[in-house]
């Protein structure tokens, strides 16, 4: 198992060398592109341009982009109510996804779903949910519907730790086991359910749980997406050649409150726990930092990827801000499938 | 909304205004104060007091005992409390949005409702589920339904929808102490609204439906929230000079039969208003009811107006076109009296 621990930098500088420095540019960017996003998300939250409430998923980059590096466009993924940074990692465009949570009409799905529930059948995205764990059997059905039907894809399934209360997961983690399906169970532990420090409420050691349904289980650094791509790339080849599920613990931090509106955190959390994260733990900074000491990127490099990334979110959010709501009559569109035979 | 309503059940000399969340923070306190059995089980209910702060404080007076933060495991904290309640405590369960009773509906429908029939009245099974409700808050299709038909349907269970501080107050006291299963339904819109509630203690019975508002034209049955949509287009209704009454049920299960066909005998109108689903709803069931007791009373068939039969949608606009407003009510009202 890797950690990122001190005394194993070196071991592992060989192995992170053999990735094309083209490709964790690319990581790289993906990672700005999520916090960018959800930088004017926020702002556009405070500035009361968007309606109702939005997750954040600031701080967690690595997990999302590290796994979904490591994804083909045809495998699927189930996000979360937290789940901008998956869909985004997943190949998703800004516009659409801004369109969406302005509830406009080019919006991801019309405007219809909104922030905790993009999905995108272009980019393997079987859906964001807004029911914690509530995607769980979605992925694992599309995993078992992959080995009926003779594909070879695979499915990531994110859920934060807080899906862990909820015995769905039980019930489909022992049939991925029994029928070896090809879904990998993503959780990343942010330390709180909600307001809630997640020690308060479970019980146990997280990876006792897979490992009690024989599923192969392993936790990263979710703040290094060096770490999360190398082990994820692992388990999902694996998964791919059919050695059935696996479940990855990422242990990661979100920067901002459960919600946009969850400003006053002292109740729950230190203003201190939350700096050491950022100043230390950051995860853009610290691929930026590894690749600027390999050469594999400058300083200028870096800037520049940052400047595009902005004026991509910039001319995004003038597309959706720019859109119309949807038409009136599309209300009551989509309730039935095939609705004209209704 | 914002101006505090005077109806029959209130004290003619109170001038205590407060909040429907502090109205249900008070029932709570009160009846824990009273019997230390009564304990609040629910996701963020301690130090959070829930999203909706509704319960803020009650873990400083109560200790995390009684006040008892779960896991996110809606099925096994209610089956927990249906236990807990059989073997003599008194739980209060916290469903965040009621949209999430659908995980735990095999403990309330299949057990809670089903325990003391099924043991031939030995066991008996004195719990509250409290749960939110309600659409036009921009939550999306998992965070705005209003799923209180789907009790009001199953045996044994009782069904509770106040719609002022004053009624939640009492009625949650009257709920904490009946000895059934009682899903208590709290829109999430309507916490900031604040009315008059007595500074001395009361409760509600259930099966009272109330009479915000007298009419002798028509007659607007409405649940919940919709019973301000109801008095907002009743004085609009009465600058046209059709005097609408505002009747509002309460209680789901057991429902006040009576009062319900009584003023439909007395308007000979009736419209109905909801915020579940119109389909197989609410509306379906009061309407006939009324149909039943007042058939030979009625001008015109009865009206529904119930939210539509679509899952809620974010998008403002689409979502605003899905509840009833004062709007159509009046317009409905106006076809119904003949006015178009
Ligand atoms: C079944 C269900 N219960 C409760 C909620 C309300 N809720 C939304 S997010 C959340 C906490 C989730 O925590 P976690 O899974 O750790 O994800 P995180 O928010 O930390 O990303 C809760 C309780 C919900 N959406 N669904
Ligand atoms: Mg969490």
């Amino acid at each position: 198992m890797m950690s990122s621990s001190g005394p194993k930098i070196r071991a592992e500088r060989s192995v992170y060398l053999t990735v094309d420095g083209e490709q964790w540019l690319h990581m790289y960017r993906q990672m700005l592109r999520i916090r960018r996003f959800e930088e004017q998300v926020n702002e556009l939250y405070v500035s009361a341009k968007m309606p109702g409430l939005a997750h954040l998923y600031i701080g967690q980059e690595a997990v999302a982009v590290g796994v979904c590096e490591a994804l083909r466009r045809d495998d699927y993924i189930t996000s979360t109510h937290r789940g901008h940074g998956h869909c985004l990692a997943k190949g998703a465009s800004m516009d659409r996804m801004f369109a969406e949570l302005l509830g406009k009409a080019p919006g991801y799905n019309r405007g219809k779903g909104g922030s905790m529930h993009i999905a995108d059948p272009d980019t393997g995205n079987l859906g964001a949910n807004a029911i914690v764990a509530g995607a769980v059997g979605i992925a694992t059905g599309a995993a078992f519907s992959a080995k009926m039907r003779g594909t070879d894809q695979v499915v990531v399934c994110f859920f934060g730790e807080g899906a862990l209360g909820q015995g769905v997961l039980y019930e489909v983690m022992n049939m991925a086991s029994l029928w070896k399906l090809p879904v990998i169970y993503v959780c990343e532990n942010n330390l709180y359910t909600e307001y809630t420090p997640y020690q308060e409420v479970l019980a146990g050691e997280i990876l006792d749980r897979p490992r009690a349904f024989g599923i192969h289980a392993e936790a990263v650094d979710g703040q290094d997406v060096r770490e999360v791509y190398f082990v994820a790339q692992r388990l999902i080849e694996r998964a791919r050649a059919g050695e059935g599920p696996a479940f990855l613990l990422c242990n990661t931090y979100r920067y901002y409150g459960h919600h946009v509106g969850d400003i006053d955190r002292s109740y729950y959390r230190s203003r201190e726990e939350e700096e050491w994260w950022k100043s230390e733990r950051d995860p853009i900074r610290l691929l930026g930092s590894w690749m600027l000491q390999e050469r594999i990127a400058d300083e200028r490099i870096l800037e520049a990827i940052d400047r595009e990334v902005r004026a991509e979110v910039e001319a995004a959010l003038a597309f959706a801000l720019n859109a119309p709501y949807p038409d009136l009559d599309e209300v009551a569109r989509h309730v039935y499938a095939n609705e004209a035979q209704l | 909304m914002s101006t505090p309503m005077k109806h029959s059940y209130e004290s003619s000399t109170t001038d205590r205004v407060i909040s429907m969340a502090q109205a249900i923070r008070e029932a709570l306190a009160e009846e824990m104060r009273r019997d230390p059995w009564v304990f609040i089980m629910g996701e963020d209910v301690a130090e959070a007091g829930t999203p909706f702060k509704v319960l803020k404080g009650l873990v400083e007076e109560f200790g995390p005992q009684r006040v008892i933060d779960t896991p996110i495991s809606e099925a096994g904290f209610t089956g927990i409390a249906v236990g807990a309640a059989m073997t003599g405590m008194r739980p209060v369960v916290d469903i965040m949005f009621g949209d999430f009773l659908t995980l735990a509906m095999d403990q309330i429908v299949n057990q809670a409702a089903k325990v003391h029939y099924m043991s031939g009245g030995k066991w008996k099974v004195p719990m509250v589920i409290r749960a939110t409700m309600g659409a036009t808050l921009r939550k999306a299709a998992q965070h705005s339904q209003s799923l209180h038909a789907w009790f009001a349907h199953i045996p044994g269970l009782k069904v509770v929808i106040p719609s002022t501080p004053y009624d939640a107050k009492g009625l949650l006291k009257t709920a904490i102490r009946d000895d059934n299963p009682v899903l208590f339904f709290e829109h999430k819109a309507m916490y900031s609204m604040r009315g008059y509630v007595p500074a001395e203690e009361y409760t509600i019975p259930f099966g009272v439906a109330d009479i915000k508002r007298e009419g002798r034209d028509l007659t607007i049955v409405a649940i919940g929230r919709m019973v301000h949509v109801a008095i907002e287009a009743a004085q609009r209704l009465a600058e046209l000079g059709i005097e609408a009454e505002v009747v509002d049920p309460r209680t789901l299960v057991p429902l006040d039969r009576k009062t319900l066909i009584e003023s439909a005998r007395k308007t000979g109108r009736v419209i109905i208003l909801d915020e579940g689903h119109q389909s197989y709803g609410a509306t379906a069931e009061l309407a006939s009811v009324i149909t039943e007791g007042a058939f030979y009373y009625l001008d015109a068939p009865v009206i529904r107006l119930g939210a539509m039969d679509v899952p809620v949608p974010f998008s403002p606009p689409l979502e605003d076109l899905t509840v009833p407003t004062p709007e159509r009510v009046v317009e409905a009202a106006k076809t119904l009296c003949g006015r178009v």
